[in-house]
Formats: structure tokens, C-alpha cells, sequence
């Protein structure tokens, strides 16, 4: 292993721009001329939209123009799609309401988007907002996802009756009922997986640009995926053809999901940018964020599982209303259904099982992918499930979940809800894991808490995702409106150097240093030659995006067959230099050789012949330039023990964190520095699900949490050190055998943490968040049932 | 409209401002000095620390005309020489930025920490960043590296 | 925000007259919650009175038997103090515990207590040493001053200049707080000294408020141990999202016995 190869904790290239604070973010960039918008958004979470007067607004100071939806619905602006169609237990299409980036007739939750103003400044848009008077009639809300299908619900849409979005099923319900009747014992939770809200630390931004000399717009936006974004808006919003956009996401503050999306903001400013003939820029203020950008999670589940005497699972049930908020975001339905339902094995040979879920709307944000997406929910219901029933048999909680481990020569594994995992070896990870935290020293550690008047506890999450989204037809076949391949230009420049073009957006994720390392490997070149371009659909091919923790399985993958590409035509072009057959020439570390003989030639010699073709084979095109589309086969699987340790001060209900170990398979790993810090993210903002986060509205769908002041984020003495163990089963369907591991730590830490602090109460179940005052009330009943 | 006087990082510079005009403002529209993020409105993300005569402090909550007169460090001015100061390099070498929006002003602030005690330990560490919230790294990698740093700068 | 004209008077005497020039002016003096209230729009002066240029109101020094801070003396000068930290160890801890490091940098002692947010810290300090307020016109008892959930005995055009703490003979601070905001949910200020027995809670309720039980039970002997059974009871006090009244007035009791531990 070379100290800059794929195995090599490299340093990241992009790290300098950052820490010299020459990052460039959307808000960084202006355009001359520029105009600035905002948004009249709704005080109101469901209101007609009566009338809105514009004419104060429009005769202030520097105010260019106020548009509201009329004006959007004169120029056939159409609406933001939902890019999945989920098909119910009926067989019909999920209700899919029309959303419109300024709404028309009703604003359907706080915050959704009445009218923008344009002006010449931030200031004056922003005053002048204040000036558009819009005649609200008040709507009483369906706030709580609990409550959407009750029989007097206000319907958020006319044509989604009972609020219902779908009824959707997956499994036998019939052979999961048999099931359940043969068990010796079924355990039953019921839970909710607290509603979140993403908070990358750069808010949202957009510049649209329109140019009338070639009758075309760029856009600037923080999007993990512009190509995407072009897609949507050309085909289906703004009407236009796909060559008149150019989508640009410089460098993006993080995205956990929040910025996959085509929003009402972006759209706007693309097609103000036309009417006002300026570029208009919009950056959210955090307020802002907190109300539009696409929530995480909130679901309300009920799940059983049944089981022998031995604590063998037989078969597992799980009932899910899922909130979609007021609209459907970009991916909404696809999340609690087959990023959802579809890993209810979790690691388990679960023979059968049955999930439906209901999907709502409610007049609240929209909701959709947010890190992890479908996958943490379910590893909760699962570990929450597996944890609940080893209690309640008596069964060690490590040994119940060996007890039921897909074993290692069950590969390729069949699941009974669709999936079929190709490779991995639980059993090791819990291994690793149970050794780390000294799982034998527990009792002793307990022991030492008690004394100190402290309870302790610790908790297990054996979880598994589906990453590397994904195979174009099988998403196609339950509903996908695209494919899910990924895109990869290799540009060998004549001079030796060579630029990787992208469609896997890095906002955070060090691509530009792990592709490198993929790359300078397969290439043999000094990884300082090598520059990785993303985020723009100008320059880089068609392509797909970033998120679930597809970048390196899907979009490296595709590097990595254009890397092959450029490497058989290279030898094409070496074996004519060096006078011998092809199939006698070698590539070995950036060097061609004659088999048997002393002959050589480098890379970059090649490439320069490529494009200084003077000596050149016959039939072969002048220039090394190669594209590769890379379609996966499966998606990829990875999975991990994480073990959390607690100590709460019943006193107080504060909960402390003491130990936290992660031991994870995602295949091969190019870059284990790189991988760690992923791990310790996601693992922060599964804690942070677990202990702090939680996005509430009140019963009229006002928000509550709508600022740092009353949603908690994790804050550094929020959070310990992390230990971080690694096991190795390579994927066995791609050309780098990686699986992913963005997504990891969010996944496994709720159900860790949650398994946790039960065990220090001594209670099976809790809500999350486990704050400080719902432990202390669980300690103290608990004290006192003692008592 | 007022106007504004101050150094920022070693340079004279003055400008005309409006009584709201946040330092924030100066520095990102007038200056061009863009390193500086601003992250939230409530002044708790930290996204948006400076120095102020050798002070961190959070340039979303300090108009600029409070700023009148004084010396202005941001993350463009703490590189010399094309060398990154040791708490870049440390962030650098340890991991410790993912998306380098809250970076910035993590690292201006953790500088700040170690001119008042430059032997922190974790806890004082982790306490000391209550005002700077990062999403990406779960601050893992950042505490090890403010630890780093101190360790390389006591010498 | 909305715009707003700007003074930086150099002098107390200066301050006051541009204030009382002002159609409808306020003093500015840390801005940690005045400029995040004028980014919200929630307040429109026509100017604003930056307090930031009066050497005369920065500055702690001991005055016989107290510490006199002045009313721009920023949290972190008062943490960092070294009179503070011999004399009244308890004060420079809490002023170390407010907001976070860049607060703690800008924010100043006069702006807290002129402000009386109900979670802040100060106000328990005040109450809770016997302090003495100092303004350009009086002098004001701590007991006097905070008179309501963001209500003072300021006078409109009055100027806070210093504040005078008596120095004790024991006190201790504990703070239980927002896990989001960082704001108190509960902050117990204990002591025994010149001012007498004080025990005085901020976060709990509208305003910072004494609390008659303890102060007596420990005037038989300041420990732990005579406050294990005094208790609040949760009538009138705060309830949020984070804590129930039920939770504070129990937490008022925990902080209460840790003050009066750490007091030593």
C-alpha cells in the first residue's frame, strides 16, 4: 500500500480552501446585477389564501417586483414532483396533491411560500415583505401524525381523502399471522421515531441567472445533486429544455439529505431571474430553515415479534403511519416503504414478515430524507424489538442477537422482504465490539455507579443498511421515476495530469481526496496530478448524486471502470510505441511493459501520444478521455455492532454518555481516516435523535422548535470520544468491493442509546428524546416502585 | 451613512456602514472576506467567529460600528506566509472539518481558547465549544485536534 | 433589522444626553440579546446609545468590604478576575458559566441585569449576594431592582454604572441548564455574609425570587445537610418544553443542596 493508495488515511485535498476560509459557498458568490428575494411565507399552518395585495410592497424603496403564485400559474410554472410512486395495497398510485413553489389557493403549513419580493437589496426585500398583505382565512390544522385519519381530521387535500397519501403493504400477512400463532412468546413496543430537523450548518441558498443573450439561466444552489435538480426543473417545473439550465452546487455546508430536494426557493429565483431580467439571490436565514427545509423521520409504529422458546425469531409484524408533512418532497414516499419496510430483517433470519404503512399528510413541513432515511427507523423498531423481547425472555441481549445471526455461509442471503444481502459476518463485528467495551466488565462498572449514587447502563444496535442506491430496474419496478446509476468522466491530460469529472457531489464527504486516492492507484500517477470536478452540469457528464451513502459504491465504481477504460486504450496505444501485440503488454503501477523483455513506457507518455498522435496505432482515436456509466447490480450492505454505555444522575435525569464503540463492515475502505469521521458524525446525530432533537409543532401546527434557542442541537460536551473497530467483508458486486458508510452512525445510535439508558432504568421502553426530565420521572417511579 | 474604521488582518481599512450594518456584513459584503459564514440568526452556531482585539468573538451579533477602531482577525488572516497556523494544520492532519462550513469559526475560536489556557483538557475542550456547533464531524476529530495543537504550540 | 442611528458617547454625561435626545433611544452595551431582538424585528429604536467607549463604566476594584464591577465589565473580565476569584470565587464561576465563550467576551454585567431575561444568570448573583446597583441618578438594592420578567426599576433615561457586590463569608452557584439554549432552567445562588443568609433562584419562575425557607433553615448552619427537606413548590413557576413546573421546583431543591455543598 502506497502511503497515498486506496488504505491510505490521506490527508484531504480540500481541507486547505476550507481552513484558509477560501471555501466557496453559494452565498459566497455574487452576480453582477444581482437582486435579492424573500419569501412572504404562511404565519398560518392551513389557510385559504384569500387575496394578497402587492401594491404597498411593490411601491417601496429599491423593490423590483412582488410575484405570487398567480403570477407563477400565468407562465405554467408547474409543480414540484415527487420523483417515486408508491403503489398501495389496492394497486392504485399514492395521492399525489400539486405543490407549488408559491402556493395558489392555500398555504398548508408554517412556513410554505405565499409570495416573493424582489428588491435591490437584502434589506429592502425584506422589509417590503412586511408591506404584501395577504387576506388569510384561517383553517383549523391536522398537526399530529397521530391524529391525521382521525374520522374529524381537517383534510390538508381535497383529493387525499382521510389525509391518507397510501396504504402500503410488503409481505404475507397471512403466513406472518401462522407465525405468530406457533410462537411460545410475541413482544410487543410501541414506538415513535421523533420527528427531526436536518440542520445542515450552511442554510440553503440560490442564485438563478438568467441570460437573454442565449435565452438560457444557471443556477446556483447548494444541492448534494444538480443534475437531479436540472432534471426535475426542466422536465417538469419550468418547462425547459434541459440544455438551457446549467445546474451549479459549489461547495455545498453539508446535506444529511435536506439538500436532495427541488425546493420552492430555487425554483422561484431561476424563474424570477427572467421576469426581473437580473440574477436574484436567496440564502435562508436559520429561521427559515428550520420551517422549509424537508424534515427527518416521524413515524408512530407498533411492531411484535414472535418467538420460540429458545428466543429463535419466527416472525415479525410492523404497523407504521408515516408523516409526509403537507406536500410531497422530492423522495418522501419512497422513504418509510422501501428504504423502510425493506430492512426489517435487519441481521436476523426472521422468516417472515409483514409491514404496512400508512402515509399522511399533515399541515407540517414536508418530510423526507434525512441521513439514513427509512433505514434508521427501521434498525430502531428492530433493535428496539430484539432488545424489548431479550429482556422479556431472560435471554443476554449479545447472545439473543448471535442466537438469530444470518450466519456467514447463508451468503447470499435471501430476506423475506425483498432484499437479498451479498456478503457479511455478524457475528465478527459483535465480536470485536463485545471485546472493546469489555462487555464481561460490565457488572463491575454498574457496581462502581451504584456506589457513586449514578445508574448505568448499557445498550447494543445490531444494524444494517441498504446503501449504494441503486439498481436502476429494480427501482424502476417498485416506482422510481429515474435510474440510480452513477456517471464518471477520466480526462487524461496531455501533459500528464488528469481530471476525474463527477456526478457524486462531496459536501463534506472528502471525495476529492478519496477519488483521488482511487484514481492515483489505479492509474499509478502522483495523486497530485489528480483533480476531481463536481457540481456542475456544465462540465460533468449526466449524472445522479449524493445520498444514500452511494458515492463511493456507485460513483467510485464508475471512476473506477472509465479508469479502465483509459488503461485499455492506453495499451492499445503503448503495445504500437513499444512495437508488440497487445495482449502482451502489462500494466502494472502507472507503467506499460513488454512481457519477457526490458521495454516500458509510462502512462503519461501514452497520454501524451494520445493527444500528440504522430506515432499512433491505426484505428485508435486520437485523445484519452473515457466515460463510464456504472449501474449497480444490488445494493450494497453494510452493517455493524454499536455498544453504548450510560450513566444517569437520577437525581437530575441527566444522561452522560461514558463509552461508545462502533465496530463496522463497509467492505473495503479507501480511506479509514475518512471513514472514521463519517462514523463519529452520523453517530452524533443519532445521539442526537436519542437525547436532544425533536421537532414539535403544536396542536395548530405552529412550530415550537424553530430555533437553536428550543431545538437542541449536539454540542461538543453534549457528546464523548468515540472508539471505532473496523471487520472486512467485501461487497461482492462491485469493482471495489465497498459497500459505504455515510449513513452508519445515524442508523445504529438511537436504538444503542435508547437500549441504554432502559437498561440503567430498568424499564423496557421510552420516547425519544430521553430528556433530561422523562428520565428523572422513569428513575423516580422506578425508585419508587422499589421503595 | 457612518463611517467605519478598523484593521483587519493587519490592514487599515474603512468603509461607509449603516447603524445595523453587522460586522458579519462588513467583512463578507464590503470586504469580500467570505470565510467568515454566518450559520444562524440567534447567535449560537458559531459559524461566524472572529477576533476582535484578540477576542473571539461572534461577528453576527457585533454591529460593525461597535468594531470602530478596532483590530479585526478572520480565518483569511491567520495563515502566514502561505504556512497554515498550527491549528489549521492540526484540524488538517486530525480530520477535524468535513463540509468546512462551521470551520472557520471552530478555528478561530479554539485559537482563542489556547491564548487563555493552553493546556485544556477534553472536557474543558468540549465545554469551551458550547458556542460552535458543527453538524458533520460529531467534534471527535476537532477535539483531537485543538489537543494537537495546543501540544504543538506549548512547544 | 430595521436601521437605527448610531452614538458612541465617550462619558456616562454624554450617554445620558443622546439618549435623552433620542426620539426613542436605547443604550447598547454587550448587544448579546439586544441585537439578536432587533434581527428578529422585534424592536425598532430610532437610536441606539453604545455604552462601549465609557472607560469609566469597565473595570472591577475592591471598595472596603466589596467588589464594585463596572457596568461594562464583560463576563469573561469577571471570570477571569483575580479579585473576583479570591474574593467571591462563586460570582467569577457563574459569570464563567454564562452563554458561551464569545458571550462571555462581548456580553457585560450591566446589559444582563438591565435586560432581566428570567433565565439569565446575573439576577441570581445580584439577589443572591446582596448586591447594590449603581446607576448616573441612585443606588438601587438587588432586592429593589428586579422587579419583573424583563422589568427593572431602571427609569427610562437612567444609566446602570457599576455594581456592587458585599464580599461573603461562604456562596456557591449551581445551574441546571437548557440543554438547547444554554440559559438557566434553574440557577441557585447561596450565601451566608455582611448581606446575611441569601438564597436566591433565576430560570425557575418570571423573575429572579428569594427563597424564604432556605435562607431560614440556614441561618441555623449553613449546610447541605439544613436544606435537605426545603423544597419549592411549583405554583407559578416556568413550564416549557424542557422542563415542567413540576421539574423545576424539583431541581430547585438539587441545586439548592450543590450550592450550598460547593460553598464549602
Amino acid at each position: 500500500m502506497s502511503d497515498t493508495g486506496i488504505g491510505a488515511s490521506v490527508r484531504r485535498k480540500e481541507d486547505f480552501r476550507f481552513l484558509t476560509g477560501q471555501g466557496r459557498y453559494t452565498d459566497d458568490i455574487n452576480r453582477p446585477g444581482q437582486l435579492y428575494a424573500f419569501f412572504v411565507r404562511s404565519p398560518h399552518a392551513h389557510a385559504q389564501i384569500k387575496g394578497v395585495n402587492k401594491a404597498a410592497a411593490e411601491a417601496a424603496e429599491g423593490v423590483r417586483a412582488v410575484f405570487t403564485g398567480a403570477d407563477m400559474e400565468a407562465d405554467n410554472v408547474g409543480s414540484l414532483p415527487c420523483g417515486w410512486v408508491v403503489t398501495d395495497r389496492h394497486g392504485e398510485a399514492h395521492k399525489a396533491p400539486p405543490h407549488f413553489p408559491l402556493a395558489r389557493d392555500k398555504a398548508r403549513y408554517v412556513g410554505d411560500h405565499v409570495a416573493v419580493v424582489v428588491a435591490e437589496s437584502y434589506a429592502a426585500a425584506k422589509a417590503a415583505a412586511e408591506l404584501v398583505e395577504v387576506d388569510y382565512g384561517e383553517l383549523p390544522a391536522a398537526a399530529e401524525t397521530g391524529k391525521a385519519r382521525d374520522a374529524d381530521a381537517p383534510q390538508v387535500h381535497d383529493d387525499a381523502p382521510g389525509n391518507l397519501c397510501y396504504d402500503w403493504v410488503l409481505g404475507d400477512e397471512a403466513e406472518a399471522d401462522a407465525a405468530f400463532a406457533n410462537a411460545h412468546h410475541v413482544t410487543k413496543i410501541d414506538l415513535v421515531n421523533n420527528r427531526l430537523i436536518p440542520n445542515a450548518m450552511e442554510p440553503r441558498a440560490a442564485i438563478g441567472d438568467y441570460d437573454a443573450g442565449t435565452d438560457s439561466y444557471t443556477l446556483y444552489s447548494t444541492s448534494q445533486n444538480p443534475h437531479l435538480l436540472k432534471l426535475i426543473l426542466c422536465a417538469f417545473v419550468l418547462g425547459l429544455n434541459e440544455n438551457k439550465l446549467r445546474v451549479i452546487a459549489p461547495d455545498v455546508g453539508g446535506g444529511f439529505g435536506s439538500k436532495i430536494f427541488c425546493y420552492a426557493e430555487e425554483t422561484v429565483c431561476t424563474w424570477a431571474s427572467r421576469k426581473v431580467k437580473a440574477p436574484v439571490k436567496w440564502t435562508a436565514e436559520r429561521s427559515e430553515s428550520f420551517t422549509s427545509d424537508a424534515h427527518g423521520r416521524d413515524h408512530i409504529t407498533h411492531a411484535e415479534l414472535a418467538m420460540d422458546e429458545n428466543g429463535k425469531f419466527l416472525g415479525m409484524k410492523v404497523d407504521t403511519t408515516a408523516n409526509m408533512g403537507a406536500y410531497l418532497s422530492s423522495f418522501a414516499t419512497s422513504v418509510p416503504t422501501y428504504l423502510y419496510a425493506t430492512l426489517l430483517a435487519g441481521q436476523y433470519t426472521t422468516p417472515v414478515i409483514f409491514a404496512n404503512v400508512k402515509a399522511v399528510f399533515t399541515n407540517t413541513a414536508p418530510v423526507d430524507a434525512y441521513r439514513g432515511a427509512g433505514r434508521p427507523e427501521a434498525t430502531f423498531v428492530v433493535e428496539r424489538l430484539v432488545e424489548v423481547a431479550a429482556r422479556e425472555m431472560g435471554i443476554d441481549p449479545a447472545e439473543i442477537r448471535r442466537r438469530n445471526f444470518i450466519q456467514p455461509d447463508q451468503f447470499p442471503y435471501q430476506t423475506p422482504v425483498a432484499l437479498q444481502y451479498d456478503t457479511g459476518n455478524y457475528g465478527a463485528s459483535m465480536d470485536m465490539a463485545l471485546e472493546m467495551i469489555d462487555y464481561a466488565g460490565f457488572a463491575g462498572r454498574r457496581s462502581n455507579s451504584e456506589a457513586n449514587g449514578k445508574l448505568r447502563g448499557i445498550g447494543f444496535s445490531a444494524y444494517i443498511e441498504a446503501c449504494g442506491i441503486a439498481p436502476s430496474a429494480v427501482v424502476g419496478s417498485l416506482g422510481a421515476g429515474v435510474g440510480l446509476w452513477e456517471s464518471a468522466q477520466v480526462r487524461f491530460n496531455a501533459t500528464g495530469s488528469v481530471s476525474v469529472f463527477t456526478g457524486s457531489h462531496s459536501h463534506g464527504q472528502g471525495h476529492e481526496t478519496t477519488f483521488s486516492q482511487l484514481v492515483a492507484d489505479t492509474l499509478g500517477i502522483p495523486i497530485e496530478n489528480v483533480e476531481i470536478v463536481h457540481g456542475d452540469t456544465g462540465s460533468i457528464p449526466m449524472a445522479m448524486g449524493t445520498y444514500g451513502s452511494r458515492s463511493l459504491a456507485v460513483g467510485g465504481s464508475a471512476i473506477a471502470r472509465a479508469c479502465d477504460k483509459i488503461i485499455e486504450k492506453s495499451r492499445k496505444i503503448a503495445a504500437h510505441l513499444m512495437e508488440a501485440s497487445v495482449e502482451d503488454v502489462e500494466f502494472d503501477n502507472g507503467t506499460f511493459r513488454v512481457a519477457g523483455t526490458d521495454k516500458e513506457k509510462s502512462i503519461a507518455e501514452v497520454a501524451f501520444t494520445a493527444y500528440v498522435p504522430h506515432n499512433y496505432p491505426e484505428g485508435v482515436e486520437p485523445g484519452l478521455d473515457e466515460t463510464a456509466f456504472y449501474d449497480p447490480l444490488n445494493f450494497t450492505y453494510p452493517a455493524g455492532v454499536h455498544i453504548c454505555e450510560v450513566e444517569i444522575d437520577p437525581t437530575t435525569g441527566v444522561t452522560e454518555i461514558v463509552d461508545w464503540v462502533a465496530v463496522d463492515d463497509f467492505g473495503k475502505v479507501i480511506n479509514p481516516m475518512v471513514v472514521e469521521g463519517q462514523v463519529h458524525g452520523g453517530i452524533a446525530q443519532g445521539v442526537g435523535q436519542a437525547l436532544l432533537e425533536n421537532c414539535v409543532y403544536d396542536g395548530s401546527g405552529q412550530l415550537l422548535t424553530g430555533s437553536y434557542m428550543d431545538y437542541c442541537m449536539p454540542r461538543a460536551d453534549d457528546l464523548p470520544s468515540f472508539r471505532v473497530g473496523l471487520t472486512e467483508t467485501a461487497c461482492t458486486h462491485n469493482p471495489l468491493g465497498v459497500k459505504g458508510c455515510g449513513e452508519a452512525g445515524a442508523i445504529a445510535a438511537p436504538a444503542a442509546t435508547i437500549n441504554a439508558i432502559t437498561n440503567a432504568l430498568g424499564i423496557l421502553s421510552m420516547d425519544m428524546p430521553a430528556s433530561t426530565e422523562k428520565v428523572w420521572r422513569l428513575a423516580n417511579t422506578q425508585q419508587m416502585a422499589a421503595e | 451613512m457612518p463611517t467605519v474604521s478598523m484593521t483587519v488582518n493587519g490592514r487599515a481599512v474603512t468603509g461607509e456602514v449603516e447603524g445595523r450594518t453587522l460586522l458579519v456584513e462588513f467583512l463578507r459584503e464590503q470586504l469580500s472576506l467570505t470565510g467568515t459564514h454566518v450559520g444562524c440568526d440567534t447567535s449560537q452556531c458559531g459559524a461566524c467567529v472572529v477576533h476582535v482585539n484578540g477576542e473571539s468573538v461572534k461577528s453576527c451579533s457585533m454591529l460593525a460600528l461597535q468594531a470602530d477602531g478596532a483590530g479585526v482577525t478572520t480565518i483569511e488572516g491567520i495563515a502566514q506566509n502561505g504556512e497554515l497556523h498550527p491549528m489549521q494544520e492540526a484540524f488538517r492532519e486530525h480530520h477535524g472539518l468535513q463540509c468546512g462550513f462551521c470551520t472557520p469559526g471552530m478555528v478561530m475560536s479554539a485559537i482563542d481558547l489556547l491564548n487563555k489556557n493552553p493546556s485544556p483538557d477534553e472536557g474543558e475542550i468540549r465545554e469551551w465549544l458550547e458556542g460552535n456547533i458543527c453538524r458533520c464531524t460529531g467534534y471527535h476529530n476537532i477535539v483531537k485536534a485543538i489537543q494537537s495543537a495546543a501540544a504543538n504550540m506549548r512547544g | 433589522m430595521y436601521n437605527f442611528n448610531h452614538h458612541r458617547p465617550g462619558s456616562v454625561d454624554e450617554a445620558a444626553a443622546a439618549l435623552s435626545g433620542a426620539d426613542d433611544g436605547k443604550l447598547l452595551a454587550g448587544g448579546m440579546t439586544l441585537i439578536a431582538t432587533l434581527k428578529q424585528r422585534l424592536a425598532s429604536p430610532s437610536d441606539l446609545v453604545d455604552l462601549g467607549a465609557i472607560a469609566d463604566l469597565k473595570g472591577i476594584r475592591e471598595d472596603g468590604g466589596a467588589i464594585v464591577i463596572g457596568a461594562m465589565t464583560t463576563h469573561a473580565t469577571v471570570a477571569g478576575d483575580a479579585s473576583v476569584k479570591a474574593k467571591i470565587p462563586a460570582l467569577a464561576a457563574l459569570a464563567d458559566g454564562i452563554g458561551d465563550a464569545q458571550v462571555r467576551n462581548c456580553g457585560t454585567i450591566g446589559g444582563s441585569i438591565a435586560n432581566n431575561d428570567p433565565a439569565a444568570d446575573y439576577p441570581a448573583a445580584l439577589v443572591g449576594l446582596g448586591a447594590t446597583v449603581h446607576t448616573n441618578k441612585r443606588e438601587i438594592a438587588a432586592d429593589d431592582f428586579f422587579t419583573g420578567m424583563f422589568e427593572t426599576a431602571l427609569a427610562d433615561d437612567e444609566i446602570i454604572t457599576a455594581v456592587a457586590f458585599p464580599v461573603p463569608e461562604k456562596a456557591g452557584y449551581q445551574k441546571f441548564a437548557n440543554p438547547a439554549s444554554r440559559y438557566a432552567i434553574v440557577g441557585v445562588m447561596a450565601s451566608s455574609g455582611p448581606a446575611g443568609v441569601r438564597v436566591a433562584v433565576t430560570g425557575a419562575g418570571p423573575c429572579v425570587f428569594r427563597l424564604a425557607d432556605a435562607e431560614a433553615a440556614l441561618g441555623g448552619g449553613f449546610s447541605a445537610d439544613a436544606v435537605t427537606n426545603v423544597g419549592v413548590a411549583a405554583d407559578g413557576l416556568n413550564s416549557d418544553l424542557h422542563a415542567s413546573a413540576e421539574y423545576r421546583a424539583h431541581l430547585v431543591g438539587v441545586m439548592l443542596r450543590r450550592a450550598v455543598a460547593a460553598a464549602g
